[in-house]
């Protein structure tokens, strides 16, 4: 696979290594009511669908840039490439 | 020995000859033949025994395809079993062997098989093989094992070199016949980076084997014109004798170059095969199409073989498998074989056609409407049955005959992405269908297209489209166009044993019996029979099969489905795929700084991930391990020791939001360490597991040095990265991997101080006050050398670890033994660096297995509940902080010479010894020369409470019981004096 690297452009998947859904950017907050139940969640289950998924790169032989991938699981077909931190940021994370 | 089937003609060089050996006969050749041509023209029809029957075989085809015509090449370490005799290249030298046969290729005694066939059919061994279950193992597999296979291996370490490249291109054209040439040359002349890739090693595909013109040219005669204009082309790459063997994502392709297999012995440096990863947007796959044979009785006699395979073998290698032949067909395209062979001298017995309608002919006989019923001839052809179509028989006396059912194309390539190739009525075959892979497209026979101009002009168009190049083509040669005219005709019904897949020996009764006893889905029936499993994957049987199949349900073929193709195309040799990374250069390989002159001290390294670490350091005279360890861990202890410890992982946190940063990342608290201390830190994964440790030194308010276990440095390096920017992207924090810019030492015993204010520059302080335990700094060594000191301790020793640019390491391991002589200074491997943490009771990688929490291991506290950190939330999930959890405890054999061996298991000292009693396991076990004693550290349920009871260690494995008590873990001094003196 190809992943075009929003800073560095088409790179070989292999220099990546993969996480798995970007869901795990959304840590639950620990002081929550219900933080047990959130993190169990946020651990263990995760959606598995057959069509478009985002996940976690990482750029490990390159620039160390974690990145969101939106892959579709079926066609390997990837339509988007952002920077983690960029995602995260807009997903209301912060320090 | 005279060439006795060599005919005229051809594109064989006859001014050189080659001599080559076959199952130890020699032989003569010319370059541009093949084996198996060269084996044709000296009248050489049997080449081997089939794999289950032991059936004496001939060549089937002239390319790729083949199933039957496989040989053991070369000698020694370099023989290569399984390879197919019709793409072996012709060298001067080659030698190959018959295979499966014993004692000798003409009288093999297995083919006592072929008698027995009644029993040996489809699902044989499932149905008889079954009880006992006991017998399997010692007796009906090695006896399988021993009657099936093909060739053997060598037993030898492949001597040769095979390397891996990468390649770009805007157009990688598969395939060199009429349509890959003819797109090679629209994109080449438009100006477009191409590669032109085949498996041959002549260009040309089938206009090289064929005798009709192309332009004004003979059609090899064209192709040759066409390839010297592409080679003229500096943007246009030619790579014959190359495999494109898979299509992978985003327009990646993994092809086989076989740079040195048409050579007698390679040069120097030269890799025998290369795999090419090309990265190209768009592609054009001109694989071409591939005969298929018609099933009969037996239809498996060397000698019988794929009409084009016959029109190949005169045409291009001017070489007959007899003088006299006849043909079976379905189709004109049969018909062109017998007019070519005709005119090459060969007599034509007759042409077969199942066809009413046939064409004649004025120069040999035409059976219309007459089937082959069966064949004579033990070793080889000697006379051919027909069934005319006035039901009479007639017999032919002929020693070849050529077999035509029409012709497949090649779309294995379009199914590599889950594309399904889709049923084309007028072809009677599957052509590519919609899903194909990103950026490929089909041209020429591959597609469908099954004339020679109609393959011109799709590869010229196919090129275009591909690189969106409007404006006119090049001009197209005029060439053949004769539509193709054939009658669906799969196999003779009424026949007892006609071969479908001749590589795995699969009968139509075998396809049938899988029917009727309910193995009627494709894939079932591929497993029940094995048919199209061989190393050939069934390029000449599968569509057959699925024929038969299809008619006995009563369905059409595309009702029944097709199994679709996957990577490679043909068989690889394992060697291709790992190219250098064999051996020693399997993985790379660190080195410490301090290797070379571990090295020249004779130590006994151990790898360690990529690392190589001394293990220890023997003396003259010490010939038992231990002795070594012992010492080094005594001497350690009594005065000062040295150990090399760059291999832990080091990454700088620097920013104002580090220390928070470390606050997130670590269980325990960092926020109020003050600068120039360190403090152990405990890691754990989000689930509550222990992940990792080590220490962070506060070198300044904004700076932390971090240090990792060897064995996760590279992972906890990722999990920092990952926390930093998707967890906590604002904070202002950079992580830098230093383990490779600092070579750091661990000086350790009660003279290390001494030993250290030899070296470290005077200004330094490191009395006790001044450099406390767990204190750190950055200092000045040698008079003037910038390093980085720590006062930490893994042996539970007076300890430091220095640190100095790596390049520094050698010589200050040099340094440190020279001025440590009056110390009697020691140097100390991993094993000792072990046993003395493991007297320490400090948890290490066995310990911190994956599978335990800081509650397991001791350290329950160090978990901070007034912060946020990874993992402390589900650290405290119920089934984690039961009051019977695992907890680590020192482990100590009653008597001390008894062994205790981690992996054992803790039993009560009492009731029985099984899983359900269970009572933890250990996880260390270690000789401690201190204690004189075996000891271990192990997790035991509620250990914590029950120091001092008895238990017995068992290992059901190694039969071991030993009797043990359970005591602290920190055997050597509990109190912490010595590494805060």
């Amino acid at each position: 696979m190809i992943i075009n690297h929003p800073l560095l452009g088409p790179r070989d998947a292999s220099e990546f290594t993969y996480l798995g859904d970007a869901s795990l950017i959304d840590r639950p907050d620990w002081q929550a009511e219900n933080a047990s139940e959130a993190f169990y969640e946020y651990g263990y289950l995760r959606d598995n669908p057959a069509g478009e998924h985002q996940e976690l790169w990482y750029h490990e032989a390159g620039d160390r840039s974690w990145l969101v991938v939106t892959r579709n699981t079926l066609t390997h077909e990837i339509s988007k490439v952002e920077l983690a931190r960029d995602v995260a940021r807009a997903r209301g994370r912060s320090k | 020995m005279t060439q006795s089937n060599r005919l005229g003609g051809g594109q064989i060089d006859r001014n050189t000859s080659l001599t080559f050996r076959f199952d130890n006969r020699s032989y003569t050749a010319h370059p541009g033949d093949t084996l198996a041509s060269a084996l044709l023209a000296n009248d050489v029809r049997l080449i081997g025994r089939s794999f289950k029957y032991h059936r004496p075989r001939g060549l089937l085809t002239a390319g790729s395809e083949e199933p039957n015509g496989m040989v053991e090449l070369r000698t020694g370490a370099r023989k290569e079993p399984n390879t197919r005799a019709t793409t072996i290249e012709m060298f001067d030298g080659l030698e190959a062997r018959s295979q499966n046969r014993w004692p000798s290729l003409k009288f093999d005694a297995l083919a006592v098989n072929d008698l027995f066939s009644n029993f040996l059919s489809a699902g044989f061994y499932y149905k008889t093989f079954m009880w006992p279950a006991a017998f399997w193992e010692k007796l009906y597999e090695p006896m399988i094992r021993r009657a099936a296979g093909l060739g053997s291996l060598s037993m030898e370490d492949d001597p040769d070199e095979y390397d891996k490249g990468f390649r770009h291109c805007d157009l990688l054209i598969i395939g060199a016949g009429p349509a890959g040439l003819m797109a090679a040359l629209t994109a080449g002349r438009a100006g477009a980076d191409v590669i032109l890739a085949d498996e041959d090693f002549a260009l040309g595909g089938r206009l090289n084997s064929e005798s009709f013109a192309v332009g004004d040219h003979s059609a090899p005669d064209w192709a040759a014109q066409v390839v010297a204009e592409l080679s003229s082309m500096p943007n246009v790459r030619l790579m014959p004798r190359t495999t494109v063997i898979g299509a992978f994502d985003h327009g990646i392709y993994g092809a086989v170059e076989r740079t040195g297999d048409h050579l007698p012995t390679l040069p120097d440096g030269k890799p025998r095969q290369i795999l090419w990863r090309i990265y190209t947007q768009k592609a054009l796959l001109c694989a071409g199409a591939t005969e298929r044979p018609i099933a009969f009785e037996n239809n498996d006699r060397p000698g019988i073989m794929m009409a084009s395979a016959m029109r190949t073998y005169a045409n291009r290698f001017a070489a007959t498998p007899s003088q006299r032949v006849a043909i079976f067909t379905n189709n004109d395209d049969g018909h062109r074989t017998a007019a070519d062979l005709h005119t090459k001298g060969v007599k034509i017995a007759a042409v077969v056609d199942v066809r009413e309608d046939a064409p004649g002919s004025y120069d040999y006989e035409v059976l219309k409407g007459a089937q082959v019923t069966d064949t004579k001839g033990r070793l080889g052809l000697t006379f051919v049955e027909v069934t005319l179509s006035d039901g009479s028989s007639r017999t032919l006396d002929c020693g070849a005959l050529g077999v035509s059912g029409g012709w497949n194309p090649n779309v294995h390539l379009t199914c590599h992405q889950r594309g399904r190739p889709v049923w084309n009525d007028d072809l009677a075959a599957f052509v590519p269908g919609a899903d194909l892979p990103v950026g490929l497209s089909v041209a020429g026979a591959a597609n469908g297209v099954m004339t020679t101009y109609g393959a011109l002009k799709s590869g010229a168009e196919g090129a275009a489209e591909a690189l969106e190049r409007k404006g006119a083509l090049p001009d197209l040669p005029e060439a053949e166009d004769a539509p193709v005219k054939q009658k669906p005709f799969w196999y003779v019904e009424g026949c007892k044993r006609a071969w479908v897949d001749q590589q795995n020996d699969v009968t139509v009764k075998d396809v049938k019996l899988s029917y009727q006893e309910g193995f009627r889905s494709v894939e079932h029936l591929k497993r029940y029979t094995t048919l199209g499993m061989a190393t050939d994957q069934g390029k000449t049987s599968n569509i057959t099969g699925l024929a038969i199949m299809a008619e006995v349900a009563g369905k059409s073929i595309p009702e029944v489905g097709t199994t679709i193709f996957r990577p490679p195309y043909t068989p690889i040799p394992i060697a291709t795929f790992a190219g250098r990374m064999k051996g020693q250069e399997f993985h790379p390989t660190r080195l410490t700084p301090s290797h070379y002159w571990a090295k020249e001290r004779g130590a006994v390294f151990v790898e360690a991930g990529n690392w190589l670490r001394a293990q220890w350091f023997p003396l003259p005279g010490e010939t038992h391990w231990r002795q070594s360890v012992d010492r080094e861990v005594r001497e350690t202890r009594a005065s000062v020791g040295v150990c090399d410890c760059t291999t832990l992982g080091k990454i700088d946190v620097q920013g104002t939001d580090a220390a928070e940063f470390l606050n997130r990342i670590y269980a325990n608290g960092f926020a109020k360490l003050p600068v120039g201390k360190t403090r152990y830190g405990l890691m754990l994964r989000e689930d509550g597991m222990v992940m990792d440790d080590g220490t962070a030194a506060r070198m300044a308010e904004d700076h932390f040095v971090v240090t990792t276990t060897t064995a996760n440095a590279v992972s906890v390096y990722r999990h920092m990265e990952f926390v930093r920017q998707c967890l906590y992207p604002d904070m202002d924090v950079q992580l830098i991997s230093t383990t490779e810019a600092w070579a750091q030492f661990a000086v350790a015993g009660p003279n290390a101080r001494k030993l250290l204010q030899k070296i470290v520059d005077p200004e330094f302080d490191l009395s006790n006050e001044a450099f406390p335990f767990m204190a750190c700094g950055n200092i000045t060594v040698c008079g003037g050398l910038r390093a980085r000191l720590f006062r930490i301790s893994f042996s539970g020793e007076l300890a430091y670890e220095i640190a100095v640019p790596s390049r520094y390491g050698d010589a200050l391991m040099r340094r440190l033994m020279a001025e440590g002589e009056e110390f009697n200074v020691v140097p100390y491997g991993t094993e000792a660096l072990g046993v003395m943490r493991v007297e320490k009771g400090h948890a290490a990688g066995n310990e911190l297995n994956g599978t335990t929490t800081a509650l397991n291991l001791g350290l329950g506290k160090m978990v901070s509940k007034k912060k946020d950190s990874i993992g402390s939330v589900l650290s405290e999930r119920e089934a984690l902080v039961e009051p019977d959890v695992l907890r680590l405890v020192g482990i100590k054999p009653v008597q001390p010479e008894d062994k205790i061996t981690a992996g054992g298991h803790l039993m009560n000292a009492d009731g029985p010894v099984d899983a359900a009693n269970d009572q933890g396991y250990v996880t260390s076990a270690v000789y401690s020369p201190i204690l004189n004693s075996n000891i271990g550290l192990g997790l035991v349920k509620n250990g914590a409470e029950r120091l001092g009871e008895k238990m017995r260690l068992v290992s059901p494995l190694t039969d071991l019981t030993v009797e043990v008590e359970l005591v602290s873990a920190h055997f050597v001094d509990p109190e912490g004096e010595r590494l805060r003196a």
